[in-house]
Protein backbone atom coordinates (compact mmCIF):
# COMPACT_ATOMS: atom_id res chain seq x y z
CA UNK A 1 0.00 0.00 0.00
CA UNK A 2 3.13 2.45 -0.13
CA UNK A 3 1.94 3.34 -3.55
CA UNK A 4 -1.09 4.10 -2.20
CA UNK A 5 0.62 7.77 -0.52
CA UNK A 6 2.21 8.62 -3.12
CA UNK A 7 -1.03 8.67 -5.80
CA UNK A 8 -2.98 10.08 -3.04
CA UNK A 9 -0.76 12.97 -2.77
CA UNK A 10 -0.30 13.26 -6.47
CA UNK A 11 -3.78 13.54 -7.21
CA UNK A 12 -4.26 16.03 -4.10
CA UNK A 13 -1.35 18.31 -5.58
CA UNK A 14 -3.04 17.76 -9.37
CA UNK A 15 -6.32 19.28 -7.91
CA UNK A 16 -4.92 21.81 -6.11
CA UNK A 17 -3.30 23.06 -8.98
CA UNK A 18 -6.33 23.07 -11.15
CA UNK A 19 -8.68 26.08 -11.87
CA UNK A 20 -11.69 23.33 -12.07
CA UNK A 21 -11.19 23.15 -8.17
CA UNK A 22 -11.42 26.31 -7.64
CA UNK A 23 -14.52 26.94 -9.87
CA UNK A 24 -16.32 24.04 -8.17
CA UNK A 25 -15.09 25.42 -4.89
CA UNK A 26 -16.47 29.04 -5.60
CA UNK A 27 -19.93 27.25 -6.77
CA UNK A 28 -20.12 25.20 -3.58
CA UNK A 29 -19.69 27.95 -1.59
CA UNK A 30 -22.14 30.08 -3.63
CA UNK A 31 -24.95 28.02 -3.69
CA UNK A 32 -24.43 27.12 0.24
CA UNK A 33 -24.17 30.47 1.23
CA UNK A 34 -27.37 31.84 -0.63
CA UNK A 35 -29.07 28.68 0.98
CA UNK A 36 -27.38 29.83 4.27
CA UNK A 37 -28.42 33.30 4.19
CA UNK A 38 -32.27 32.59 3.14
CA UNK A 39 -32.17 30.16 6.16
CA UNK A 40 -31.58 33.29 8.11
CA UNK A 41 -33.20 35.54 6.70
CA UNK A 42 -36.82 32.78 7.88
CA UNK A 43 -35.09 32.40 11.25
CA UNK A 44 -35.19 36.68 11.68
CA UNK A 45 -38.62 36.88 11.10
CA UNK A 46 -40.32 34.11 12.93
CA UNK A 47 -38.62 31.81 15.55
CA UNK A 48 -38.35 28.31 14.40
CA UNK A 49 -39.19 24.95 15.93
CA UNK A 50 -35.83 23.58 14.52
CA UNK A 51 -32.06 24.73 14.64
CA UNK A 52 -30.70 26.80 11.41
CA UNK A 53 -28.00 23.61 10.94
CA UNK A 54 -30.62 21.18 10.96
CA UNK A 55 -32.38 22.94 7.72
CA UNK A 56 -29.11 23.54 6.67
CA UNK A 57 -28.11 20.26 6.44
CA UNK A 58 -31.29 19.27 4.14
CA UNK A 59 -30.13 20.81 1.38
CA UNK A 60 -27.42 18.05 1.18
CA UNK A 61 -28.82 16.28 -1.73
CA UNK A 62 -28.01 20.08 -4.36
CA UNK A 63 -24.50 19.93 -2.91
CA UNK A 64 -23.97 16.06 -3.44
CA UNK A 65 -25.68 15.98 -6.92
CA UNK A 66 -23.76 18.80 -8.39
CA UNK A 67 -20.46 18.42 -6.44
CA UNK A 68 -19.81 14.76 -6.38
CA UNK A 69 -20.03 14.42 -10.43
CA UNK A 70 -17.73 17.55 -10.52
CA UNK A 71 -14.84 16.17 -8.04
CA UNK A 72 -14.80 12.47 -9.42
CA UNK A 73 -15.71 12.38 -13.10
CA UNK A 74 -12.31 13.26 -14.24
CA UNK A 75 -10.59 10.37 -12.20
CA UNK A 76 -10.24 7.34 -13.77
CA UNK A 77 -12.42 8.85 -16.92
CA UNK A 78 -9.75 11.07 -18.11
CA UNK A 79 -6.63 8.54 -17.49
CA UNK A 80 -8.14 5.86 -19.62
CA UNK A 81 -8.75 8.40 -22.32
CA UNK A 82 -5.09 9.76 -22.48
CA UNK A 83 -4.06 6.36 -22.04
CA UNK A 84 -1.51 7.22 -19.38
CA UNK A 85 -3.61 4.44 -17.34
CA UNK A 86 -1.07 1.70 -19.20
CA UNK A 87 1.57 3.73 -18.41
CA UNK A 88 0.19 3.64 -14.74
CA UNK A 89 -0.24 -0.02 -14.04
CA UNK A 90 3.19 -1.30 -15.96
CA UNK A 91 4.90 0.73 -12.94
CA UNK A 92 5.03 -1.36 -9.91
CA UNK A 93 1.37 -0.16 -8.93
CA UNK A 94 -1.94 -2.51 -8.14
CA UNK A 95 -4.88 -1.23 -9.97
CA UNK A 96 -6.36 -1.23 -5.72
CA UNK A 97 -4.16 1.67 -5.00
CA UNK A 98 -4.29 3.65 -8.20
CA UNK A 99 -8.24 3.54 -8.00
CA UNK A 100 -7.90 4.04 -3.91
CA UNK A 101 -5.22 6.75 -3.82
CA UNK A 102 -7.72 8.79 -6.81
CA UNK A 103 -10.96 8.11 -4.11
CA UNK A 104 -9.19 8.78 -1.05
CA UNK A 105 -7.68 12.29 -3.06
CA UNK A 106 -11.58 12.99 -4.10
CA UNK A 107 -13.00 12.17 -0.72
CA UNK A 108 -10.09 14.22 1.28
CA UNK A 109 -11.45 17.71 -1.15
CA UNK A 110 -15.11 16.85 -0.60
CA UNK A 111 -15.11 16.73 2.63
CA UNK A 112 -12.24 20.33 3.08
CA UNK A 113 -14.90 21.88 0.86
CA UNK A 114 -17.89 20.81 3.14
CA UNK A 115 -15.50 21.91 6.32
CA UNK A 116 -15.53 25.28 5.33
CA UNK A 117 -19.38 25.55 5.55
CA UNK A 118 -18.52 25.68 8.97
CA UNK A 119 -17.59 29.67 8.69
CA UNK A 120 -21.26 30.13 8.14
CA UNK A 121 -21.75 28.88 11.43
CA UNK A 122 -18.47 30.59 13.23
CA UNK A 123 -20.12 33.82 11.21
CA UNK A 124 -23.41 33.24 13.05
CA UNK A 125 -21.58 32.12 15.91
CA UNK A 126 -19.93 35.77 16.19
CA UNK A 127 -22.45 38.23 15.24
CA UNK A 128 -26.26 36.95 16.23
CA UNK A 129 -25.03 37.71 19.99
CA UNK A 130 -27.77 34.59 20.29
CA UNK A 131 -26.41 31.49 21.27
CA UNK A 132 -29.95 29.52 20.77
CA UNK A 133 -29.11 29.62 17.39
CA UNK A 134 -25.79 27.43 17.72
CA UNK A 135 -26.68 23.86 18.58
CA UNK A 136 -23.89 21.68 18.38
CA UNK A 137 -25.84 18.39 18.47
CA UNK A 138 -27.36 18.85 15.30
CA UNK A 139 -24.08 20.38 14.17
CA UNK A 140 -21.74 18.13 14.64
CA UNK A 141 -24.52 15.28 13.76
CA UNK A 142 -24.80 16.97 10.49
CA UNK A 143 -20.63 17.00 9.80
CA UNK A 144 -20.53 13.52 10.55
CA UNK A 145 -23.22 12.67 8.16
CA UNK A 146 -21.59 14.31 5.53
CA UNK A 147 -18.35 12.70 6.21
CA UNK A 148 -20.46 8.88 6.10
CA UNK A 149 -22.51 9.49 3.31
CA UNK A 150 -19.83 11.12 1.39
CA UNK A 151 -17.62 8.13 1.43
CA UNK A 152 -20.49 6.31 -0.75
CA UNK A 153 -21.10 9.32 -2.97
CA UNK A 154 -18.01 9.71 -3.59
CA UNK A 155 -16.88 5.87 -4.58
CA UNK A 156 -20.28 5.88 -6.85
CA UNK A 157 -18.50 8.87 -8.33
CA UNK A 158 -15.70 6.88 -8.57
CA UNK A 159 -17.33 4.15 -10.37
CA UNK A 160 -18.97 5.87 -12.73
CA UNK A 161 -15.92 7.09 -13.36
CA UNK A 162 -13.98 3.66 -14.37
CA UNK A 163 -17.05 2.87 -16.42
CA UNK A 164 -16.44 5.27 -19.60
CA UNK A 165 -13.79 6.86 -21.11
CA UNK A 166 -15.56 10.05 -21.68
CA UNK A 167 -15.56 12.50 -18.63
CA UNK A 168 -18.82 14.22 -19.02
CA UNK A 169 -20.63 10.74 -19.68
CA UNK A 170 -19.28 10.03 -16.25
CA UNK A 171 -20.25 12.67 -14.71
CA UNK A 172 -23.74 12.29 -16.02
CA UNK A 173 -24.04 9.07 -14.73
CA UNK A 174 -22.85 9.49 -11.75
CA UNK A 175 -25.41 11.76 -11.42
CA UNK A 176 -27.86 9.77 -12.12
CA UNK A 177 -27.23 7.00 -10.10
CA UNK A 178 -26.82 9.59 -7.13
CA UNK A 179 -30.18 10.85 -8.02
CA UNK A 180 -31.34 7.24 -8.31
CA UNK A 181 -30.28 6.50 -4.87
CA UNK A 182 -31.02 9.44 -2.69
CA UNK A 183 -34.28 10.73 -4.38
CA UNK A 184 -35.55 7.43 -5.44
CA UNK A 185 -35.33 5.76 -2.38
CA UNK A 186 -37.05 8.83 -0.81
CA UNK A 187 -39.76 8.39 -3.39
CA UNK A 188 -40.23 4.97 -3.08
CA UNK A 189 -40.10 4.49 0.57
CA UNK A 190 -43.63 6.54 0.33
CA UNK A 191 -45.21 4.63 -2.55
CA UNK A 192 -48.33 2.66 -1.43
CA UNK A 193 -47.84 -0.37 -3.51
CA UNK A 194 -44.78 -1.15 -1.92
CA UNK A 195 -46.98 -1.73 1.56
CA UNK A 196 -48.47 -5.38 0.01
CA UNK A 197 -47.31 -8.41 2.17
CA UNK A 198 -45.95 -9.53 -1.20
CA UNK A 199 -43.13 -7.13 -1.47
CA UNK A 200 -42.21 -7.01 2.14
CA UNK A 201 -38.80 -8.13 1.30
CA UNK A 202 -38.49 -5.15 -1.33
CA UNK A 203 -40.11 -2.79 1.13
CA UNK A 204 -37.56 -3.41 3.80
CA UNK A 205 -34.37 -2.88 1.62
CA UNK A 206 -36.57 0.12 0.71
CA UNK A 207 -36.24 1.15 4.36
CA UNK A 208 -32.95 0.21 4.93
CA UNK A 209 -31.49 2.77 2.09
CA UNK A 210 -33.56 5.75 3.12
CA UNK A 211 -30.95 8.43 2.93
CA UNK A 212 -33.43 11.49 4.18
CA UNK A 213 -34.14 8.66 7.27
CA UNK A 214 -30.49 8.68 7.17
CA UNK A 215 -29.81 12.29 7.40
CA UNK A 216 -32.85 12.81 10.24
CA UNK A 217 -31.32 10.50 12.12
CA UNK A 218 -28.03 11.74 12.63
CA UNK A 219 -29.14 15.39 13.19
CA UNK A 220 -30.74 13.98 15.72
CA UNK A 221 -28.09 12.34 17.57
CA UNK A 222 -28.97 8.89 16.49
CA UNK A 223 -25.63 7.21 15.07
CA UNK A 224 -27.46 3.41 13.77
CA UNK A 225 -24.31 1.10 13.43
CA UNK A 226 -27.24 -0.37 10.45
CA UNK A 227 -26.50 2.96 8.45
CA UNK A 228 -22.83 2.83 8.99
CA UNK A 229 -22.75 -0.23 7.57
CA UNK A 230 -25.20 0.63 4.85
CA UNK A 231 -22.72 3.19 4.05
CA UNK A 232 -19.41 1.47 4.73
CA UNK A 233 -20.47 -2.16 2.85
CA UNK A 234 -21.78 0.27 -0.33
CA UNK A 235 -18.34 2.13 -0.55
CA UNK A 236 -16.70 -1.42 -0.22
CA UNK A 237 -19.13 -2.54 -3.28
CA UNK A 238 -18.53 0.40 -5.30
CA UNK A 239 -14.82 0.46 -5.36
CA UNK A 240 -15.06 -3.31 -6.04
CA UNK A 241 -16.51 -2.73 -8.75
CA UNK A 242 -14.69 0.28 -10.16
CA UNK A 243 -11.13 -2.38 -9.80
CA UNK A 244 -12.39 -4.83 -11.64
CA UNK A 245 -14.24 -2.39 -14.32
CA UNK A 246 -10.79 -1.10 -14.98
CA UNK A 247 -9.27 -4.49 -14.60
CA UNK A 248 -12.02 -6.16 -17.08
CA UNK A 249 -11.07 -3.58 -19.85
CA UNK A 250 -7.25 -3.66 -19.22
CA UNK A 251 -8.48 -7.28 -20.65
CA UNK A 252 -10.09 -6.05 -24.02
CA UNK A 253 -6.87 -4.72 -24.65
CA UNK B 1 23.45 -13.97 -30.05
CA UNK B 2 26.68 -14.32 -28.58
CA UNK B 3 25.84 -17.13 -25.85
CA UNK B 4 27.82 -16.34 -22.63
CA UNK B 5 25.41 -13.65 -21.74
CA UNK B 6 22.65 -14.84 -19.89
CA UNK B 7 19.03 -14.10 -21.32
CA UNK B 8 17.50 -11.20 -20.48
CA UNK B 9 13.72 -11.80 -22.03
CA UNK B 10 12.60 -15.41 -23.37
CA UNK B 11 9.07 -16.10 -24.81
CA UNK B 12 8.05 -18.82 -25.78
CA UNK B 13 4.94 -20.02 -27.98
CA UNK B 14 3.33 -16.74 -27.35
CA UNK B 15 -0.52 -16.68 -28.26
CA UNK B 16 -2.72 -13.74 -27.98
CA UNK B 17 -6.66 -13.84 -29.34
CA UNK B 18 -9.28 -10.93 -28.96
CA UNK B 19 -13.06 -11.92 -29.61
CA UNK B 20 -11.84 -14.85 -31.47
CA UNK B 21 -9.06 -12.31 -33.70
CA UNK B 22 -5.19 -14.34 -33.36
CA UNK B 23 -3.11 -10.95 -32.21
CA UNK B 24 -0.73 -12.83 -31.70
CA UNK B 25 -0.17 -16.52 -33.19
CA UNK B 26 2.80 -19.01 -31.54
CA UNK B 27 5.83 -16.35 -31.74
CA UNK B 28 8.86 -17.45 -29.42
CA UNK B 29 12.12 -15.55 -29.16
CA UNK B 30 15.24 -14.75 -26.80
CA UNK B 31 16.77 -12.05 -26.33
CA UNK B 32 20.60 -11.44 -24.32
CA UNK B 33 21.24 -9.09 -21.81
CA UNK B 34 22.27 -5.42 -23.09
CA UNK B 35 21.24 -6.74 -26.57
CA UNK B 36 18.84 -4.26 -28.58
CA UNK B 37 16.54 -5.81 -30.51
CA UNK B 38 14.11 -3.99 -33.23
CA UNK B 39 10.58 -5.16 -33.69
CA UNK B 40 9.19 -4.49 -37.31
CA UNK B 41 6.01 -5.45 -38.99
CA UNK B 42 3.08 -3.75 -40.49
CA UNK B 43 0.20 -1.87 -38.76
CA UNK B 44 -1.64 -4.91 -37.19
CA UNK B 45 1.13 -6.97 -36.89
CA UNK B 46 1.19 -7.54 -33.39
CA UNK B 47 3.68 -5.90 -32.38
CA UNK B 48 2.49 -3.24 -29.55
CA UNK B 49 0.32 -6.79 -28.61
CA UNK B 50 3.65 -8.67 -28.20
CA UNK B 51 5.04 -5.53 -26.03
CA UNK B 52 1.91 -5.06 -23.94
CA UNK B 53 2.39 -8.88 -22.75
CA UNK B 54 6.17 -8.25 -21.70
CA UNK B 55 5.19 -5.96 -19.59
CA UNK B 56 2.53 -7.65 -18.00
CA UNK B 57 -0.63 -5.09 -19.06
CA UNK B 58 -2.04 -7.54 -21.20
CA UNK B 59 -2.56 -11.50 -20.15
CA UNK B 60 -1.66 -13.84 -22.97
CA UNK B 61 -3.84 -16.47 -24.12
CA UNK B 62 -1.02 -18.95 -23.95
CA UNK B 63 2.83 -19.69 -23.94
CA UNK B 64 5.10 -18.03 -21.78
CA UNK B 65 7.20 -15.33 -20.88
CA UNK B 66 9.73 -14.36 -18.26
CA UNK B 67 11.80 -11.36 -17.99
CA UNK B 68 15.12 -11.52 -16.06
CA UNK B 69 14.25 -14.99 -15.27
CA UNK B 70 10.74 -14.29 -13.68
CA UNK B 71 7.66 -15.36 -15.41
CA UNK B 72 5.41 -12.53 -15.95
CA UNK B 73 1.87 -14.49 -15.16
CA UNK B 74 3.11 -15.55 -11.60
CA UNK B 75 5.34 -12.46 -10.54
CA UNK B 76 4.49 -9.50 -12.66
CA UNK B 77 5.23 -7.50 -9.53
CA UNK B 78 9.19 -7.99 -10.19
CA UNK B 79 8.75 -7.49 -13.83
CA UNK B 80 7.20 -4.17 -13.57
CA UNK B 81 10.25 -3.20 -11.63
CA UNK B 82 12.52 -4.34 -14.41
CA UNK B 83 10.98 -3.13 -17.24
CA UNK B 84 10.62 0.46 -18.40
CA UNK B 85 7.97 0.75 -21.02
CA UNK B 86 6.50 3.58 -23.33
CA UNK B 87 3.43 2.66 -24.80
CA UNK B 88 2.46 3.37 -28.33
CA UNK B 89 1.78 7.19 -29.24
CA UNK B 90 3.67 8.03 -25.91
CA UNK B 91 -0.09 8.61 -23.91
CA UNK B 92 1.34 11.53 -21.09
CA UNK B 93 -0.85 13.73 -18.20
CA UNK B 94 -1.40 17.04 -19.89
CA UNK B 95 -1.39 19.31 -17.03
CA UNK B 96 1.81 18.55 -15.47
CA UNK B 97 5.42 19.59 -15.40
CA UNK B 98 7.81 17.60 -16.73
CA UNK B 99 10.08 17.63 -13.61
CA UNK B 100 6.86 16.87 -11.67
CA UNK B 101 5.69 14.51 -13.56
CA UNK B 102 9.15 12.58 -13.88
CA UNK B 103 9.26 12.99 -9.93
CA UNK B 104 5.82 11.40 -9.47
CA UNK B 105 6.87 8.35 -11.60
CA UNK B 106 10.17 7.91 -10.05
CA UNK B 107 8.47 7.67 -6.79
CA UNK B 108 6.01 5.14 -8.16
CA UNK B 109 8.88 2.91 -10.14
CA UNK B 110 10.41 3.00 -6.33
CA UNK B 111 13.07 5.34 -6.86
CA UNK B 112 14.75 6.37 -3.13
CA UNK B 113 13.63 9.62 -2.77
CA UNK B 114 17.16 10.82 -2.36
CA UNK B 115 18.29 9.06 -5.44
CA UNK B 116 15.78 10.63 -7.52
CA UNK B 117 16.58 14.64 -7.59
CA UNK B 118 19.92 13.92 -9.42
CA UNK B 119 18.23 11.27 -11.38
CA UNK B 120 16.25 12.99 -12.61
CA UNK B 121 18.23 15.75 -13.76
CA UNK B 122 20.59 13.23 -15.52
CA UNK B 123 18.06 11.77 -17.77
CA UNK B 124 16.70 15.42 -18.77
CA UNK B 125 20.51 16.25 -19.46
CA UNK B 126 20.48 12.62 -21.57
CA UNK B 127 17.29 13.39 -23.38
CA UNK B 128 18.65 17.19 -23.86
CA UNK B 129 14.96 18.04 -22.20
CA UNK B 130 16.38 20.88 -19.53
CA UNK B 131 15.49 23.90 -20.82
CA UNK B 132 11.95 22.42 -20.94
CA UNK B 133 11.90 21.10 -17.64
CA UNK B 134 9.26 23.69 -16.13
CA UNK B 135 6.66 23.48 -18.67
CA UNK B 136 3.87 21.99 -18.96
CA UNK B 137 3.43 19.08 -20.38
CA UNK B 138 0.38 19.33 -22.56
CA UNK B 139 2.09 22.51 -24.40
CA UNK B 140 5.14 20.67 -25.30
CA UNK B 141 5.58 19.69 -29.12
CA UNK B 142 5.74 16.39 -29.89
CA UNK B 143 9.01 15.82 -30.28
CA UNK B 144 9.16 17.11 -26.33
CA UNK B 145 6.39 15.18 -25.82
CA UNK B 146 8.02 11.91 -27.56
CA UNK B 147 11.81 12.15 -25.25
CA UNK B 148 9.43 12.79 -22.00
CA UNK B 149 8.39 9.31 -22.68
CA UNK B 150 11.99 8.03 -23.43
CA UNK B 151 13.13 9.64 -20.45
CA UNK B 152 10.45 8.51 -18.00
CA UNK B 153 11.00 4.77 -19.52
CA UNK B 154 14.78 5.07 -18.59
CA UNK B 155 13.95 6.96 -15.12
CA UNK B 156 14.34 3.70 -12.95
CA UNK B 157 17.31 2.34 -14.95
CA UNK B 158 15.35 -0.55 -15.29
CA UNK B 159 17.75 -4.03 -17.23
CA UNK B 160 14.95 -3.95 -19.96
CA UNK B 161 13.34 -1.01 -22.17
CA UNK B 162 10.38 -1.38 -23.74
CA UNK B 163 9.79 1.24 -26.50
CA UNK B 164 6.61 1.05 -29.02
CA UNK B 165 7.59 3.78 -32.16
CA UNK B 166 9.89 5.78 -30.04
CA UNK B 167 11.30 8.13 -32.91
CA UNK B 168 7.43 8.41 -34.67
CA UNK B 169 6.98 12.28 -35.27
CA UNK B 170 10.54 13.59 -34.50
CA UNK B 171 12.97 15.97 -37.15
CA UNK B 172 16.08 14.09 -38.04
CA UNK B 173 18.21 15.99 -35.11
CA UNK B 174 16.08 14.22 -32.52
CA UNK B 175 16.44 11.34 -33.82
CA UNK B 176 19.64 11.62 -33.92
CA UNK B 177 19.63 11.83 -30.64
CA UNK B 178 17.55 9.70 -29.81
CA UNK B 179 19.35 6.65 -31.68
CA UNK B 180 22.38 7.66 -29.31
CA UNK B 181 20.56 7.47 -26.84
CA UNK B 182 19.33 4.16 -27.16
CA UNK B 183 23.07 3.00 -28.84
CA UNK B 184 24.71 4.54 -25.57
CA UNK B 185 21.80 1.85 -23.00
CA UNK B 186 23.59 -0.86 -25.44
CA UNK B 187 25.41 -3.56 -22.78
CA UNK B 188 23.78 -2.08 -19.97
CA UNK B 189 20.01 -2.41 -20.59
CA UNK B 190 17.89 -4.87 -22.81
CA UNK B 191 15.83 -2.75 -24.94
CA UNK B 192 13.03 -3.62 -27.73
CA UNK B 193 12.22 -1.40 -29.63
CA UNK B 194 9.62 -1.16 -32.50
CA UNK B 195 9.38 1.22 -35.37
CA UNK B 196 8.46 1.46 -38.95
CA UNK B 197 11.80 3.81 -40.13
CA UNK B 198 13.80 1.15 -41.25
CA UNK B 199 16.76 2.62 -41.07
CA UNK B 200 16.56 3.81 -37.60
CA UNK B 201 16.14 -0.19 -36.70
CA UNK B 202 18.97 -0.68 -39.06
CA UNK B 203 21.21 1.41 -37.61
CA UNK B 204 20.26 0.72 -34.16
CA UNK B 205 19.56 -2.44 -33.39
CA UNK B 206 21.52 -6.13 -32.78
CA UNK B 207 18.61 -7.97 -34.07
CA UNK B 208 15.50 -7.52 -35.97
CA UNK B 209 12.61 -9.81 -35.57
CA UNK B 210 9.82 -8.99 -38.74
CA UNK B 211 6.28 -9.89 -37.33
CA UNK B 212 3.41 -9.96 -39.88
CA UNK B 213 -0.04 -11.71 -38.95
CA UNK B 214 1.26 -12.65 -35.54
CA UNK B 215 3.72 -14.38 -36.19
CA UNK B 216 7.52 -13.98 -37.07
CA UNK B 217 8.40 -14.26 -40.24
CA UNK B 218 12.29 -13.48 -40.07
CA UNK B 219 14.83 -13.21 -37.42
CA UNK B 220 18.40 -11.70 -36.94
CA UNK B 221 21.30 -9.48 -37.49
CA UNK B 222 20.08 -7.09 -40.71
CA UNK B 223 23.20 -8.10 -42.42
CA UNK B 224 22.18 -11.77 -42.31
CA UNK B 225 18.35 -11.09 -42.65
CA UNK B 226 19.20 -9.07 -45.97
CA UNK B 227 21.05 -12.50 -47.44
CA UNK B 228 18.63 -14.78 -46.21
CA UNK B 229 15.12 -12.84 -47.22
CA UNK B 230 17.00 -11.79 -50.56
CA UNK B 231 19.28 -14.34 -51.30
CA UNK B 232 21.36 -12.63 -53.79
CA UNK B 233 23.57 -9.54 -53.77
CA UNK B 234 23.62 -7.05 -56.85
CA UNK B 235 26.11 -5.02 -58.51
CA UNK B 236 25.89 -2.00 -60.93
CA UNK B 237 27.79 -1.54 -63.98
CA UNK B 238 28.14 1.18 -66.18
CA UNK B 239 30.12 -0.23 -68.98
CA UNK B 240 30.98 0.74 -72.79
CA UNK B 241 32.17 -1.89 -75.16
CA UNK B 242 30.68 -5.10 -77.03
CA UNK B 243 28.18 -6.46 -75.36
CA UNK B 244 29.02 -10.52 -76.13
CA UNK B 245 32.69 -9.65 -74.42
CA UNK B 246 30.63 -8.65 -71.30
CA UNK B 247 28.71 -12.27 -71.52
CA UNK B 248 32.76 -14.47 -71.85
CA UNK B 249 33.66 -12.08 -68.82
CA UNK B 250 30.49 -13.41 -66.85
CA UNK B 251 30.83 -16.61 -68.04
CA UNK B 252 34.33 -16.76 -66.36
CA UNK B 253 32.67 -16.36 -62.98
CA UNK B 254 30.63 -19.47 -63.16
CA UNK B 255 26.67 -19.59 -63.50
CA UNK B 256 26.69 -17.74 -60.19
CA UNK B 257 26.75 -14.72 -61.72
CA UNK B 258 23.78 -13.40 -63.95
CA UNK B 259 23.18 -10.59 -65.71
CA UNK B 260 19.50 -9.66 -65.31
CA UNK B 261 18.25 -5.49 -66.11
CA UNK B 262 20.46 -4.03 -69.23
CA UNK B 263 19.97 -0.39 -69.94
CA UNK B 264 20.16 1.26 -73.19
CA UNK B 265 23.51 2.92 -74.24
CA UNK B 266 23.68 6.77 -73.60
CA UNK B 267 24.74 9.01 -76.05
CA UNK B 268 28.33 8.41 -74.62
CA UNK B 269 27.80 4.70 -75.41
CA UNK B 270 27.86 4.05 -71.81
CA UNK B 271 25.10 1.24 -70.51
CA UNK B 272 24.12 0.55 -67.06
CA UNK B 273 23.42 -3.45 -66.34
CA UNK B 274 22.49 -5.34 -63.21
CA UNK B 275 24.56 -8.14 -61.93
CA UNK B 276 23.37 -10.67 -59.52
CA UNK B 277 24.93 -13.49 -57.64
CA UNK B 278 23.66 -16.10 -55.34
CA UNK B 279 27.13 -15.76 -53.70
CA UNK B 280 28.39 -14.05 -51.09
CA UNK B 281 31.55 -13.06 -51.54
CA UNK B 282 33.21 -10.00 -52.92
CA UNK B 283 33.71 -10.25 -56.69
CA UNK B 284 33.79 -6.64 -57.39
CA UNK B 285 37.88 -6.71 -57.31
CA UNK B 286 38.08 -9.74 -60.17
CA UNK B 287 35.37 -8.39 -61.77
CA UNK B 288 36.72 -5.42 -62.92
CA UNK B 289 40.26 -6.38 -63.39
CA UNK B 290 38.51 -9.32 -66.23
CA UNK B 291 36.45 -6.65 -67.75
CA UNK B 292 39.33 -4.20 -67.95
CA UNK B 293 41.84 -7.32 -69.64
CA UNK B 294 38.75 -7.36 -72.10
CA UNK B 295 39.14 -4.17 -72.82
CA UNK B 296 36.00 -2.70 -72.03
CA UNK B 297 35.54 0.68 -70.95
CA UNK B 298 34.37 0.85 -67.41
CA UNK B 299 32.77 4.02 -65.56
CA UNK B 300 31.38 2.62 -62.55
CA UNK B 301 30.55 -0.72 -60.46
CA UNK B 302 29.21 -1.01 -57.39
CA UNK B 303 27.66 -3.38 -54.92
CA UNK B 304 23.73 -2.41 -54.12
CA UNK B 305 23.03 -2.70 -50.84
CA UNK B 306 19.34 -3.90 -50.79
CA UNK B 307 17.94 -2.01 -47.77
CA UNK B 308 16.20 -3.52 -44.63
CA UNK B 309 13.17 -1.86 -46.89
CA UNK B 310 13.43 -4.39 -49.22
CA UNK B 311 14.20 -7.18 -46.95
CA UNK B 312 10.90 -6.29 -44.99
CA UNK B 313 8.95 -5.90 -47.98
CA UNK B 314 10.27 -9.62 -49.11
CA UNK B 315 9.86 -11.06 -46.16
CA UNK B 316 6.05 -9.71 -45.59
CA UNK B 317 5.26 -10.48 -48.68
CA UNK B 318 6.75 -13.93 -48.46
CA UNK B 319 4.74 -14.30 -45.51
CA UNK B 320 1.07 -13.48 -47.16
CA UNK B 321 2.02 -15.56 -49.62
CA UNK B 322 2.12 -18.61 -46.81
CA UNK B 323 -1.01 -17.14 -45.42
CA UNK B 324 -2.76 -17.23 -48.67
CA UNK B 325 -1.73 -20.53 -49.36
CA UNK B 326 -3.16 -21.87 -46.50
Amino acid sequence: MKHFWTILSHELRMLLVAPSTYIAAVFFLAIMGFIFTGILDVYSQAPQENSPAIVFFKYFPTAVLVMVPLLTMRCLAEERRLGTIETLLTTPVTTAEVVLGKYGAAYVLYVALWASTAGFFEILRKFAGDPSLIDYGPLIGGYVFIAVSGLFFIAIGVLASSLSRNQSVAGILCFAMLFGLIAGSYYLGSAEWLNRDVLHPLKAAVDYAQIYQHYEDFTRGVVDARQLLFYFSGTVLALIFSILSIEAKQLQG
Amino acid sequence: MPETLPTAIAVSHLVKSYAGVVAVNDISFTVAQGEIIGLLGPNGAGKSTTMRILTGYLPATSGSVSICGFPVTTQPDEIKRRVGYMPENNPLPEDMRVSEYLYFRGRLKEVPRAKLGPRIDEVLELCDLKRIRHKIIGRLSKGFRQRVGIAEAILAEPPVIIMDEPTIGLDPHQILIVRDLIASLRGRMTVIISSHILPEIEVTCDRVLIINQGRIVAKGAPADLRREILGHSAYQLEYAGDGARLSAVLAGFGPALKLTVEGKPDHDGFRTVTLVTASDDQLGEPLLRALLAESLRVRSLSRAQPTLEDVFLAATRRSWDTVDKK
